[in-house]
Protein backbone atom coordinates (compact mmCIF):
# COMPACT_ATOMS: atom_id res chain seq x y z
CA UNK A 1 0.00 0.00 0.00
CA UNK A 2 1.14 3.47 -0.91
CA UNK A 3 1.18 6.30 0.72
CA UNK A 4 -0.98 7.62 -1.51
CA UNK A 5 -3.33 4.83 -1.19
CA UNK A 6 -7.08 5.59 0.04
CA UNK A 7 -8.28 2.47 0.09
CA UNK A 8 -6.98 -0.61 -0.09
CA UNK A 9 -9.00 -3.29 -0.31
CA UNK A 10 -7.26 -6.86 0.93
CA UNK A 11 -8.33 -10.47 -0.20
CA UNK A 12 -11.94 -9.58 0.85
CA UNK A 13 -14.93 -12.04 0.73
CA UNK A 14 -18.46 -11.38 1.41
CA UNK A 15 -21.16 -14.14 1.40
CA UNK A 16 -24.82 -14.19 3.16
CA UNK A 17 -25.69 -17.39 4.31
CA UNK A 18 -24.33 -19.46 1.39
CA UNK A 19 -24.76 -17.11 -1.41
CA UNK A 20 -21.29 -15.76 -2.09
CA UNK A 21 -21.67 -11.77 -3.35
CA UNK A 22 -17.63 -11.16 -3.05
CA UNK A 23 -14.44 -13.26 -3.99
CA UNK A 24 -11.50 -12.53 -3.19
CA UNK A 25 -11.47 -8.91 -3.68
CA UNK A 26 -7.83 -7.03 -4.28
CA UNK A 27 -8.18 -3.69 -5.01
CA UNK A 28 -6.44 -0.14 -4.69
CA UNK A 29 -7.63 3.12 -5.49
CA UNK A 30 -4.86 6.35 -4.94
CA UNK A 31 -5.80 9.45 -3.60
CA UNK A 32 -7.36 11.79 -6.24
CA UNK A 33 -8.87 9.16 -8.42
CA UNK A 34 -12.40 8.88 -9.83
CA UNK A 35 -12.73 5.22 -9.74
CA UNK A 36 -15.28 3.14 -11.69
CA UNK A 37 -16.77 -0.08 -10.35
CA UNK A 38 -18.35 -1.42 -13.55
CA UNK A 39 -20.61 -4.69 -14.09
CA UNK A 40 -23.77 -5.65 -14.39
CA UNK A 41 -26.42 -5.73 -11.61
CA UNK A 42 -26.10 -8.46 -9.09
CA UNK A 43 -21.67 -8.47 -9.77
CA UNK A 44 -21.23 -7.10 -5.83
CA UNK A 45 -20.75 -3.67 -6.86
CA UNK A 46 -23.30 -2.34 -3.93
CA UNK A 47 -21.93 -4.54 -1.59
CA UNK A 48 -18.20 -3.43 -1.83
CA UNK A 49 -19.40 -0.12 -1.48
CA UNK A 50 -21.13 -0.87 1.75
CA UNK A 51 -18.24 -2.25 3.36
CA UNK A 52 -15.85 1.23 2.22
CA UNK A 53 -18.63 3.12 3.67
CA UNK A 54 -18.50 1.25 6.99
CA UNK A 55 -21.93 0.07 6.44
CA UNK A 56 -20.84 -3.38 6.08
CA UNK A 57 -17.67 -5.60 6.77
CA UNK A 58 -16.33 -8.50 4.80
CA UNK A 59 -16.66 -11.85 5.76
CA UNK A 60 -12.95 -12.81 5.05
CA UNK A 61 -10.05 -10.45 4.62
CA UNK A 62 -10.21 -6.16 4.85
CA UNK A 63 -10.77 -2.86 3.50
CA UNK A 64 -8.35 -0.26 4.65
CA UNK A 65 -9.44 3.51 4.06
CA UNK A 66 -7.18 6.36 4.73
CA UNK A 67 -4.53 3.52 5.65
CA UNK A 68 -6.55 2.61 8.92
CA UNK A 69 -9.22 -0.50 9.20
CA UNK A 70 -13.35 -0.64 7.92
CA UNK A 71 -15.19 0.19 9.57
CA UNK A 72 -14.47 2.99 11.62
CA UNK A 73 -16.66 5.73 12.97
CA UNK A 74 -13.80 7.96 12.66
CA UNK A 75 -13.42 7.39 9.38
CA UNK A 76 -16.71 7.57 8.69
CA UNK A 77 -16.76 11.51 9.88
CA UNK A 78 -14.15 11.77 6.19
CA UNK A 79 -16.60 10.18 3.73
CA UNK A 80 -19.43 10.62 1.75
CA UNK A 81 -21.51 8.37 0.66
CA UNK A 82 -24.83 8.29 -1.64
CA UNK A 83 -27.30 5.10 -2.16
CA UNK A 84 -28.89 4.24 -4.90
CA UNK A 85 -31.93 5.41 -3.08
CA UNK A 86 -32.36 9.06 -2.29
CA UNK A 87 -32.81 8.73 1.19
CA UNK A 88 -34.53 11.44 2.08
CA UNK A 89 -37.10 12.49 4.32
CA UNK A 90 -40.38 13.31 2.04
CA UNK A 91 -42.68 15.12 4.57
CA UNK A 92 -39.25 17.34 5.40
CA UNK A 93 -38.47 20.54 3.29
CA UNK A 94 -35.07 20.29 1.59
CA UNK A 95 -33.64 22.62 4.22
CA UNK A 96 -35.06 20.38 7.50
CA UNK A 97 -33.30 17.51 5.68
CA UNK A 98 -30.31 19.29 4.82
CA UNK A 99 -30.46 20.72 8.37
CA UNK A 100 -30.62 17.22 10.16
CA UNK A 101 -28.11 15.38 8.20
CA UNK A 102 -25.43 18.03 8.68
CA UNK A 103 -25.92 18.36 12.49
CA UNK A 104 -25.45 14.71 12.23
CA UNK A 105 -21.55 15.53 11.62
CA UNK A 106 -21.40 18.55 14.16
CA UNK A 107 -22.05 21.25 12.23
CA UNK A 108 -24.00 24.30 13.29
CA UNK A 109 -24.47 27.95 13.37
CA UNK A 110 -23.07 30.17 10.48
CA UNK A 111 -20.82 27.65 9.15
CA UNK A 112 -23.69 25.26 8.60
CA UNK A 113 -26.04 27.49 6.49
CA UNK A 114 -23.02 28.54 4.36
CA UNK A 115 -22.01 25.04 3.71
CA UNK A 116 -25.85 24.44 2.43
CA UNK A 117 -26.48 27.63 0.83
CA UNK A 118 -23.19 27.20 -1.24
CA UNK A 119 -23.99 23.88 -1.76
CA UNK A 120 -28.00 23.89 -2.95
CA UNK A 121 -26.81 27.02 -5.18
CA UNK A 122 -23.68 24.84 -6.88
CA UNK A 123 -26.84 22.29 -7.75
CA UNK A 124 -29.55 24.79 -8.59
CA UNK A 125 -31.59 24.13 -6.22
CA UNK A 126 -31.19 27.79 -4.13
CA UNK A 127 -34.87 28.66 -5.44
CA UNK A 128 -36.05 25.10 -3.57
CA UNK A 129 -34.93 25.27 -0.34
CA UNK A 130 -38.16 25.69 1.37
CA UNK A 131 -40.04 23.10 -0.38
CA UNK A 132 -41.60 20.00 0.79
CA UNK A 133 -38.70 17.47 -0.76
CA UNK A 134 -41.81 15.32 -1.39
CA UNK A 135 -43.03 17.48 -4.05
CA UNK A 136 -39.56 17.52 -5.54
CA UNK A 137 -38.95 15.74 -8.81
CA UNK A 138 -36.69 12.68 -9.78
CA UNK A 139 -33.81 14.92 -10.49
CA UNK A 140 -34.36 16.95 -7.82
CA UNK A 141 -34.23 14.56 -5.33
CA UNK A 142 -31.14 13.18 -6.46
CA UNK A 143 -28.95 16.45 -6.83
CA UNK A 144 -30.53 17.29 -2.83
CA UNK A 145 -29.52 13.59 -2.09
CA UNK A 146 -26.01 14.25 -3.24
CA UNK A 147 -25.73 18.16 -1.92
CA UNK A 148 -26.58 16.13 1.59
CA UNK A 149 -23.27 13.69 0.99
CA UNK A 150 -21.17 16.58 0.59
CA UNK A 151 -22.20 18.58 3.49
CA UNK A 152 -19.02 17.56 5.82
CA UNK A 153 -16.45 18.06 3.14
CA UNK A 154 -15.68 14.74 2.60
CA UNK A 155 -11.91 13.85 1.30
CA UNK A 156 -13.92 10.54 0.06
CA UNK A 157 -17.31 10.49 -2.29
CA UNK A 158 -18.72 6.93 -2.80
CA UNK A 159 -21.45 7.59 -4.98
CA UNK A 160 -23.78 3.88 -5.73
CA UNK A 161 -25.18 4.71 -9.55
CA UNK A 162 -25.05 8.02 -8.83
CA UNK A 163 -26.63 9.06 -12.49
CA UNK A 164 -29.53 6.09 -12.72
CA UNK A 165 -32.37 7.46 -14.26
CA UNK A 166 -31.25 10.97 -14.94
CA UNK A 167 -31.73 13.05 -17.90
CA UNK A 168 -28.67 14.05 -20.04
CA UNK A 169 -28.57 17.37 -19.08
CA UNK A 170 -28.03 17.03 -15.75
CA UNK A 171 -26.22 13.73 -15.90
CA UNK A 172 -23.81 15.93 -17.82
CA UNK A 173 -24.03 19.07 -15.24
CA UNK A 174 -23.26 16.35 -12.64
CA UNK A 175 -20.00 14.90 -14.37
CA UNK A 176 -19.08 18.32 -14.21
CA UNK A 177 -19.29 18.99 -10.36
CA UNK A 178 -17.74 15.62 -9.89
CA UNK A 179 -14.96 16.74 -12.28
CA UNK A 180 -14.69 19.95 -9.91
CA UNK A 181 -14.52 18.11 -6.52
CA UNK A 182 -12.13 16.11 -7.89
CA UNK A 183 -9.91 18.91 -8.76
CA UNK A 184 -10.03 20.04 -5.18
CA UNK A 185 -8.29 16.54 -4.31
CA UNK A 186 -11.85 14.77 -3.54
CA UNK A 187 -10.88 10.73 -4.56
CA UNK A 188 -14.55 9.44 -5.96
CA UNK A 189 -15.43 6.50 -6.36
CA UNK A 190 -18.72 5.04 -8.56
CA UNK A 191 -20.27 2.41 -9.84
CA UNK A 192 -22.44 1.99 -12.52
CA UNK A 193 -23.31 -0.49 -15.18
CA UNK A 194 -23.40 2.14 -17.72
CA UNK A 195 -20.51 2.26 -20.53
CA UNK A 196 -20.27 5.50 -21.25
CA UNK A 197 -20.42 7.05 -18.02
CA UNK A 198 -17.28 4.38 -16.55
CA UNK A 199 -15.51 5.87 -19.83
CA UNK A 200 -15.60 9.01 -17.62
CA UNK A 201 -13.72 7.53 -14.84
CA UNK A 202 -9.55 7.74 -14.59
CA UNK A 203 -9.50 3.81 -13.60
CA UNK A 204 -12.24 1.29 -13.47
CA UNK A 205 -12.60 -1.96 -12.28
CA UNK A 206 -14.53 -4.38 -14.21
CA UNK A 207 -16.91 -6.68 -11.71
CA UNK A 208 -18.74 -10.20 -12.18
CA UNK A 209 -20.26 -12.44 -10.10
CA UNK A 210 -18.23 -11.08 -7.15
CA UNK A 211 -15.11 -11.23 -9.19
CA UNK A 212 -12.75 -8.11 -10.44
CA UNK A 213 -12.18 -9.55 -13.97
CA UNK A 214 -10.18 -6.60 -15.06
CA UNK A 215 -8.85 -3.28 -14.26
CA UNK A 216 -7.14 -0.06 -15.27
CA UNK A 217 -7.41 3.18 -17.59
CA UNK A 218 -10.17 2.80 -19.37
CA UNK A 219 -7.61 3.27 -22.35
CA UNK A 220 -5.67 0.37 -21.51
CA UNK A 221 -8.16 -1.65 -20.94
CA UNK A 222 -9.46 -1.57 -24.72
CA UNK A 223 -5.81 -1.40 -25.64
CA UNK A 224 -5.05 -5.28 -23.41
CA UNK A 225 -7.77 -6.70 -24.96
CA UNK A 226 -7.75 -4.82 -28.79
CA UNK A 227 -10.95 -3.28 -29.04
CA UNK A 228 -12.49 0.41 -29.82
CA UNK A 229 -14.81 0.43 -26.93
CA UNK A 230 -15.16 -0.17 -23.52
CA UNK A 231 -18.05 -2.16 -24.01
CA UNK A 232 -16.88 -4.00 -26.20
CA UNK A 233 -13.71 -4.92 -23.72
CA UNK A 234 -15.80 -5.64 -21.52
CA UNK A 235 -17.58 -8.40 -23.53
CA UNK A 236 -14.12 -9.66 -24.17
CA UNK A 237 -13.34 -10.09 -19.93
CA UNK A 238 -16.49 -11.39 -19.28
CA UNK A 239 -17.60 -13.73 -22.36
CA UNK A 240 -17.67 -17.10 -20.61
CA UNK B 1 -59.34 -12.15 -17.23
CA UNK B 2 -57.27 -9.74 -15.94
CA UNK B 3 -58.89 -9.94 -12.35
CA UNK B 4 -57.81 -13.84 -12.76
CA UNK B 5 -54.64 -12.77 -13.09
CA UNK B 6 -54.33 -10.60 -10.14
CA UNK B 7 -55.98 -12.85 -8.02
CA UNK B 8 -53.74 -15.74 -8.82
CA UNK B 9 -50.68 -12.97 -8.19
CA UNK B 10 -52.22 -11.70 -4.98
CA UNK B 11 -52.32 -15.64 -3.89
CA UNK B 12 -48.81 -16.52 -4.90
CA UNK B 13 -47.88 -13.48 -3.11
CA UNK B 14 -50.07 -14.99 0.47
CA UNK B 15 -48.38 -18.56 0.11
CA UNK B 16 -44.90 -17.20 -0.44
CA UNK B 17 -45.06 -14.71 2.71
CA UNK B 18 -45.15 -17.59 5.86
CA UNK B 19 -45.29 -15.32 7.87
CA UNK B 20 -49.06 -13.89 7.21
CA UNK B 21 -50.33 -16.93 5.94
CA UNK B 22 -49.18 -18.20 10.08
CA UNK B 23 -50.60 -15.17 11.60
CA UNK B 24 -53.95 -15.04 9.55
CA UNK B 25 -54.39 -18.20 10.99
CA UNK B 26 -52.71 -18.47 14.37
CA UNK B 27 -53.72 -15.09 15.58
CA UNK B 28 -57.41 -15.43 15.43
CA UNK B 29 -56.52 -19.24 17.76
CA UNK B 30 -54.64 -17.69 19.90
CA UNK B 31 -56.84 -15.07 20.57
CA UNK B 32 -59.67 -16.99 20.98
CA UNK B 33 -58.16 -19.35 23.36
CA UNK B 34 -56.88 -16.39 25.53
CA UNK B 35 -60.30 -15.43 25.32
CA UNK B 36 -62.43 -18.59 26.43
CA UNK B 37 -59.14 -19.03 29.65
CA UNK B 38 -60.07 -15.30 30.61
CA UNK B 39 -64.26 -15.29 30.75
CA UNK B 40 -64.08 -19.36 31.10
CA UNK B 41 -61.89 -18.93 34.55
CA UNK B 42 -63.74 -19.86 38.15
CA UNK B 43 -65.98 -18.02 39.61
CA UNK B 44 -65.17 -15.08 41.97
CA UNK B 45 -64.84 -16.60 45.65
CA UNK B 46 -64.99 -12.84 47.73
CA UNK B 47 -62.71 -12.90 50.88
CA UNK B 48 -65.05 -11.45 53.43
CA UNK B 49 -64.20 -10.55 57.37
CA UNK B 50 -66.53 -10.92 60.39
CA UNK B 51 -66.26 -8.58 62.58
CA UNK B 52 -67.84 -9.75 66.29
CA UNK B 53 -70.46 -11.25 64.96
CA UNK B 54 -71.86 -13.78 67.83
CA UNK B 55 -71.14 -17.85 67.47
CA UNK B 56 -74.86 -18.49 67.22
CA UNK B 57 -75.20 -16.17 64.12
CA UNK B 58 -72.14 -17.55 62.21
CA UNK B 59 -73.21 -21.00 63.00
CA UNK B 60 -76.95 -20.09 61.01
CA UNK B 61 -74.95 -17.92 58.32
CA UNK B 62 -74.57 -19.95 54.78
CA UNK B 63 -70.77 -19.99 54.56
CA UNK B 64 -70.70 -21.31 51.25
CA UNK B 65 -68.75 -19.64 48.18
CA UNK B 66 -66.69 -16.87 49.82
CA UNK B 67 -63.14 -17.26 52.42
CA UNK B 68 -64.24 -16.35 55.49
CA UNK B 69 -62.31 -15.11 58.84
CA UNK B 70 -63.17 -13.93 61.80
CA UNK B 71 -62.25 -10.76 64.10
CA UNK B 72 -62.56 -9.64 67.22
CA UNK B 73 -62.39 -6.40 66.53
CA UNK B 74 -62.70 -3.98 63.34
CA UNK B 75 -59.16 -1.98 63.71
CA UNK B 76 -57.67 -5.48 62.43
CA UNK B 77 -60.77 -5.83 59.68
CA UNK B 78 -59.90 -2.66 58.25
CA UNK B 79 -56.66 -3.24 57.72
CA UNK B 80 -57.18 -6.61 56.04
CA UNK B 81 -59.25 -4.35 53.35
CA UNK B 82 -57.09 -2.18 53.13
CA UNK B 83 -54.41 -4.27 52.52
CA UNK B 84 -56.60 -5.93 49.98
CA UNK B 85 -56.44 -9.37 51.84
CA UNK B 86 -60.62 -8.93 52.82
CA UNK B 87 -62.97 -7.37 49.94
CA UNK B 88 -64.73 -6.39 52.61
CA UNK B 89 -66.39 -6.89 56.15
CA UNK B 90 -69.44 -7.08 58.31
CA UNK B 91 -70.43 -5.98 61.72
CA UNK B 92 -73.45 -6.28 63.02
CA UNK B 93 -74.25 -2.41 64.83
CA UNK B 94 -77.12 -1.76 67.30
CA UNK B 95 -78.74 -5.44 65.80
CA UNK B 96 -78.41 -3.95 62.04
CA UNK B 97 -75.97 -5.26 59.91
CA UNK B 98 -73.37 -2.58 58.38
CA UNK B 99 -71.17 -4.02 55.10
CA UNK B 100 -67.47 -1.90 54.80
CA UNK B 101 -65.93 -3.06 51.40
CA UNK B 102 -62.78 -2.44 49.40
CA UNK B 103 -64.99 -0.36 46.81
CA UNK B 104 -62.55 0.13 43.87
CA UNK B 105 -63.82 -3.00 41.61
CA UNK B 106 -68.22 -2.77 41.03
CA UNK B 107 -67.80 -6.19 39.98
CA UNK B 108 -66.40 -7.39 43.55
CA UNK B 109 -68.57 -5.19 45.29
CA UNK B 110 -71.42 -6.56 43.61
CA UNK B 111 -70.21 -10.35 44.17
CA UNK B 112 -69.55 -9.20 48.12
CA UNK B 113 -73.76 -7.28 48.16
CA UNK B 114 -74.58 -10.75 47.01
CA UNK B 115 -72.84 -13.24 49.33
CA UNK B 116 -73.58 -10.78 52.24
CA UNK B 117 -77.56 -10.89 51.02
CA UNK B 118 -78.06 -14.85 50.88
CA UNK B 119 -75.64 -15.34 54.01
CA UNK B 120 -77.75 -13.64 56.03
CA UNK B 121 -81.23 -14.66 54.87
CA UNK B 122 -80.71 -17.63 56.43
CA UNK B 123 -81.15 -16.00 59.90
CA UNK B 124 -84.21 -14.11 58.91
CA UNK B 125 -87.63 -15.76 59.68
CA UNK B 126 -89.34 -15.12 56.65
CA UNK B 127 -86.11 -15.64 54.17
CA UNK B 128 -85.98 -11.59 53.36
CA UNK B 129 -83.13 -9.17 54.04
CA UNK B 130 -83.23 -5.76 55.10
CA UNK B 131 -81.61 -2.99 52.93
CA UNK B 132 -78.19 -3.50 54.27
CA UNK B 133 -75.83 -0.19 55.08
CA UNK B 134 -73.07 -0.19 53.03
CA UNK B 135 -69.38 1.63 54.09
CA UNK B 136 -66.57 2.17 51.26
CA UNK B 137 -62.92 2.62 51.41
CA UNK B 138 -62.54 3.64 48.04
CA UNK B 139 -65.30 5.52 46.55
CA UNK B 140 -68.43 5.09 46.54
CA UNK B 141 -71.86 3.11 45.70
CA UNK B 142 -71.72 5.44 42.47
CA UNK B 143 -68.76 4.10 41.28
CA UNK B 144 -69.07 2.57 37.64
CA UNK B 145 -67.79 0.38 35.45
CA UNK B 146 -66.36 3.06 33.46
CA UNK B 147 -64.42 4.80 36.68
CA UNK B 148 -63.09 1.06 37.32
CA UNK B 149 -62.06 0.26 33.79
CA UNK B 150 -61.41 3.65 32.25
CA UNK B 151 -57.53 3.76 34.21
CA UNK B 152 -57.14 0.90 32.13
CA UNK B 153 -58.14 2.14 28.98
CA UNK B 154 -56.18 4.92 29.07
CA UNK B 155 -53.09 3.34 29.67
CA UNK B 156 -53.86 0.88 27.15
CA UNK B 157 -54.95 3.12 24.54
CA UNK B 158 -51.79 5.23 24.84
CA UNK B 159 -49.94 2.19 25.15
CA UNK B 160 -51.37 0.84 21.83
CA UNK B 161 -50.61 4.22 19.89
CA UNK B 162 -47.73 5.05 20.78
CA UNK B 163 -46.28 1.62 19.71
CA UNK B 164 -47.78 1.28 16.32
CA UNK B 165 -46.60 4.67 15.47
CA UNK B 166 -43.25 4.26 16.45
CA UNK B 167 -43.02 0.72 14.94
CA UNK B 168 -44.10 1.98 11.66
CA UNK B 169 -41.70 5.59 11.07
CA UNK B 170 -39.24 3.17 12.05
CA UNK B 171 -39.77 0.67 9.46
CA UNK B 172 -40.13 3.44 7.24
CA UNK B 173 -37.08 4.59 7.73
CA UNK B 174 -35.66 1.38 6.64
CA UNK B 175 -37.51 0.89 3.50
CA UNK B 176 -37.17 4.48 2.53
CA UNK B 177 -33.19 4.30 2.77
CA UNK B 178 -32.67 6.96 5.26
CA UNK B 179 -31.67 4.30 8.20
CA UNK B 180 -29.26 3.70 5.96
CA UNK B 181 -28.41 7.11 4.97
CA UNK B 182 -28.07 7.65 8.89
CA UNK B 183 -25.70 4.93 9.89
CA UNK B 184 -23.60 6.13 6.85
CA UNK B 185 -22.80 9.01 9.45
CA UNK B 186 -20.78 8.86 12.20
CA UNK B 187 -24.36 8.62 14.33
CA UNK B 188 -24.02 5.68 17.33
CA UNK B 189 -26.46 3.02 17.67
CA UNK B 190 -27.19 4.15 21.08
CA UNK B 191 -28.29 7.33 20.00
CA UNK B 192 -30.55 6.21 16.79
CA UNK B 193 -32.30 5.14 19.54
CA UNK B 194 -32.16 7.56 22.07
CA UNK B 195 -33.12 10.18 19.72
CA UNK B 196 -36.35 8.31 18.68
CA UNK B 197 -37.03 7.74 22.31
CA UNK B 198 -36.40 11.48 23.19
CA UNK B 199 -38.63 12.91 19.90
CA UNK B 200 -40.91 10.47 20.75
CA UNK B 201 -41.69 11.14 24.42
CA UNK B 202 -41.85 14.80 23.88
CA UNK B 203 -45.07 14.11 21.69
CA UNK B 204 -46.27 11.21 23.88
CA UNK B 205 -45.86 13.88 26.56
CA UNK B 206 -48.21 15.89 25.16
CA UNK B 207 -50.56 13.22 23.75
CA UNK B 208 -50.81 11.66 27.16
CA UNK B 209 -51.80 14.73 28.85
CA UNK B 210 -54.43 16.21 26.71
CA UNK B 211 -56.31 11.89 26.50
CA UNK B 212 -55.55 11.93 30.47
CA UNK B 213 -57.19 15.11 30.44
CA UNK B 214 -60.32 14.60 28.74
CA UNK B 215 -61.23 11.68 30.30
CA UNK B 216 -60.78 13.21 33.62
CA UNK B 217 -62.28 16.82 33.25
CA UNK B 218 -64.69 15.93 30.57
CA UNK B 219 -65.30 12.09 30.72
CA UNK B 220 -65.61 12.80 34.41
CA UNK B 221 -63.56 9.34 34.95
CA UNK B 222 -63.27 8.96 38.94
CA UNK B 223 -59.68 11.10 39.91
CA UNK B 224 -58.87 10.66 43.76
CA UNK B 225 -55.15 11.00 43.10
CA UNK B 226 -52.69 13.82 41.70
CA UNK B 227 -52.62 14.70 37.98
CA UNK B 228 -48.91 14.57 37.19
CA UNK B 229 -48.91 11.54 38.56
CA UNK B 230 -50.81 9.98 36.28
CA UNK B 231 -48.78 11.57 33.75
CA UNK B 232 -45.78 9.89 35.09
CA UNK B 233 -47.46 6.64 34.57
CA UNK B 234 -48.38 7.28 30.93
CA UNK B 235 -45.09 8.18 30.43
CA UNK B 236 -43.39 5.26 31.69
CA UNK B 237 -45.66 3.23 30.18
CA UNK B 238 -45.37 5.14 26.57
CA UNK B 239 -41.48 4.58 26.65
CA UNK B 240 -42.01 0.68 27.12
CA UNK B 241 -44.83 1.43 24.33
CA UNK B 242 -42.09 3.08 22.27
CA UNK B 243 -38.79 0.92 22.87
CA UNK B 244 -41.01 -2.36 22.40
CA UNK B 245 -42.20 -1.22 19.13
CA UNK B 246 -39.23 0.03 18.07
CA UNK B 247 -37.64 -3.27 18.58
CA UNK B 248 -40.17 -5.25 17.08
CA UNK B 249 -40.73 -3.31 14.21
CA UNK B 250 -37.07 -4.58 13.06
CA UNK B 251 -38.81 -7.96 13.04
CA UNK B 252 -41.14 -6.87 10.26
CA UNK B 253 -40.18 -5.90 6.61
CA UNK B 254 -43.65 -3.60 5.88
CA UNK B 255 -45.73 -1.82 7.60
CA UNK B 256 -48.46 -4.51 7.40
CA UNK B 257 -46.63 -6.81 9.16
CA UNK B 258 -45.77 -4.35 11.99
CA UNK B 259 -49.74 -4.72 12.32
CA UNK B 260 -49.26 -8.27 12.75
CA UNK B 261 -47.53 -7.72 15.82
CA UNK B 262 -50.60 -6.28 17.39
CA UNK B 263 -52.35 -9.12 18.15
CA UNK B 264 -49.43 -10.93 19.60
CA UNK B 265 -47.84 -8.21 21.48
CA UNK B 266 -50.31 -5.63 22.58
CA UNK B 267 -53.78 -7.12 22.52
CA UNK B 268 -52.87 -10.03 24.87
CA UNK B 269 -51.93 -7.21 27.07
CA UNK B 270 -55.71 -6.54 28.17
CA UNK B 271 -56.34 -9.41 29.37
CA UNK B 272 -53.80 -9.27 31.89
CA UNK B 273 -53.82 -5.17 32.61
CA UNK B 274 -56.97 -5.80 34.88
CA UNK B 275 -59.76 -4.97 32.68
CA UNK B 276 -61.16 -8.53 33.75
CA UNK B 277 -60.61 -9.44 36.90
CA UNK B 278 -56.87 -11.11 37.50
CA UNK B 279 -58.33 -13.49 40.42
CA UNK B 280 -60.62 -15.24 38.21
CA UNK B 281 -57.79 -15.76 35.03
CA UNK B 282 -57.03 -19.24 34.40
CA UNK B 283 -53.32 -20.53 36.43
CA UNK B 284 -52.47 -21.85 33.04
CA UNK B 285 -52.22 -17.97 32.49
CA UNK B 286 -51.89 -15.82 34.91
CA UNK B 287 -48.23 -16.16 35.27
CA UNK B 288 -48.07 -14.07 32.11
CA UNK B 289 -49.29 -10.75 33.47
CA UNK B 290 -45.88 -9.53 35.62
CA UNK B 291 -44.15 -9.72 32.46
CA UNK B 292 -46.42 -7.32 30.66
CA UNK B 293 -45.75 -3.67 30.60
CA UNK B 294 -49.67 -3.02 31.01
CA UNK B 295 -50.23 -4.64 33.64
CA UNK B 296 -47.46 -2.60 36.42
CA UNK B 297 -49.24 1.06 34.64
CA UNK B 298 -52.69 -0.25 35.16
CA UNK B 299 -52.05 -1.19 38.73
CA UNK B 300 -50.26 2.18 39.41
CA UNK B 301 -53.02 4.29 37.35
CA UNK B 302 -55.97 2.78 39.46
CA UNK B 303 -53.97 2.84 42.66
CA UNK B 304 -53.65 6.57 41.81
CA UNK B 305 -57.58 7.19 40.24
CA UNK B 306 -59.64 5.24 42.37
CA UNK B 307 -57.73 4.60 45.08
CA UNK B 308 -55.96 8.21 45.53
CA UNK B 309 -52.34 6.55 46.12
CA UNK B 310 -49.56 8.91 45.99
CA UNK B 311 -45.66 8.92 44.45
CA UNK B 312 -44.94 6.26 47.29
CA UNK B 313 -46.91 3.68 46.22
CA UNK B 314 -46.41 4.28 42.90
CA UNK B 315 -42.27 4.49 42.26
CA UNK B 316 -42.15 0.75 42.32
CA UNK B 317 -44.02 0.21 39.49
CA UNK B 318 -42.97 3.39 38.04
CA UNK B 319 -39.23 1.63 38.07
CA UNK B 320 -40.30 -1.83 36.91
CA UNK B 321 -41.43 0.03 33.62
CA UNK B 322 -38.25 1.58 33.40
CA UNK B 323 -36.49 -1.28 33.88
CA UNK B 324 -38.84 -2.93 30.72
CA UNK B 325 -38.02 0.31 28.53
CA UNK B 326 -34.31 0.12 29.40
CA UNK B 327 -34.31 -3.87 28.47
CA UNK B 328 -35.82 -3.26 25.12
CA UNK B 329 -33.38 0.00 24.51
CA UNK B 330 -30.57 -2.58 24.77
CA UNK B 331 -32.16 -5.15 22.51
CA UNK B 332 -32.45 -2.14 20.23
CA UNK B 333 -29.01 -1.12 19.83
CA UNK B 334 -28.00 -5.06 19.32
CA UNK B 335 -30.70 -5.82 16.94
CA UNK B 336 -29.22 -2.27 14.87
CA UNK B 337 -26.36 -4.57 14.82
CA UNK B 338 -28.22 -6.39 11.83
CA UNK B 339 -27.72 -2.86 10.02
CA UNK B 340 -24.75 -1.65 10.95
CA UNK B 341 -21.40 -3.78 12.90
CA UNK B 342 -20.23 -0.56 14.65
Amino acid sequence: MTSESSVSIRNVSKSFGRKAILKNIDLEIQKGEIFGLLGPSGAGKTTLVRELAGLDSPTEGENYVFGEKMPSLKLMKRIGYMAQADALYEDLSAEENLKFFSSLYGMKGKHQNERINELMELMGLSDHLSERVGHFSGGMKRRLSLVISLLHEPEMLILDEPTVGIDPILRKSIWNFFYDLNKKGTTIIITTHVMDEAAKCSRLALMQRGIIVASGTPESLKKETDTETLEQAFLVYGGD
Amino acid sequence: MKVFALSKRILQQLIRDKRTLALLIFAPILVLTMLYLVFDGEEYVPEIGLVNIPEPVTEKMEMSDAGVTEYQNEVEAYHGVASGRLDGYIKIEGGEPLVFLEGSDPGVNSEVIKWVQSALAGLEENGKVADLELDYLYGSEDIGTFDYYGPVLLGFFIFFFVFLTAGVSFIRERTTGTLERLLSTPIRKWEIVMGYLIGFALFTVLQSAIIAWYAIYILDMLMVGVFIDVLWIILALALTALTLGILVSSFANNEFQMIQFIPIVVVPQIFFSGLFNLDTISDLLSWIGPLTPLYYAAESLRDVMIRGYGWSDIYMNLLILLLFSLIFIVLNILVLRKYRKI
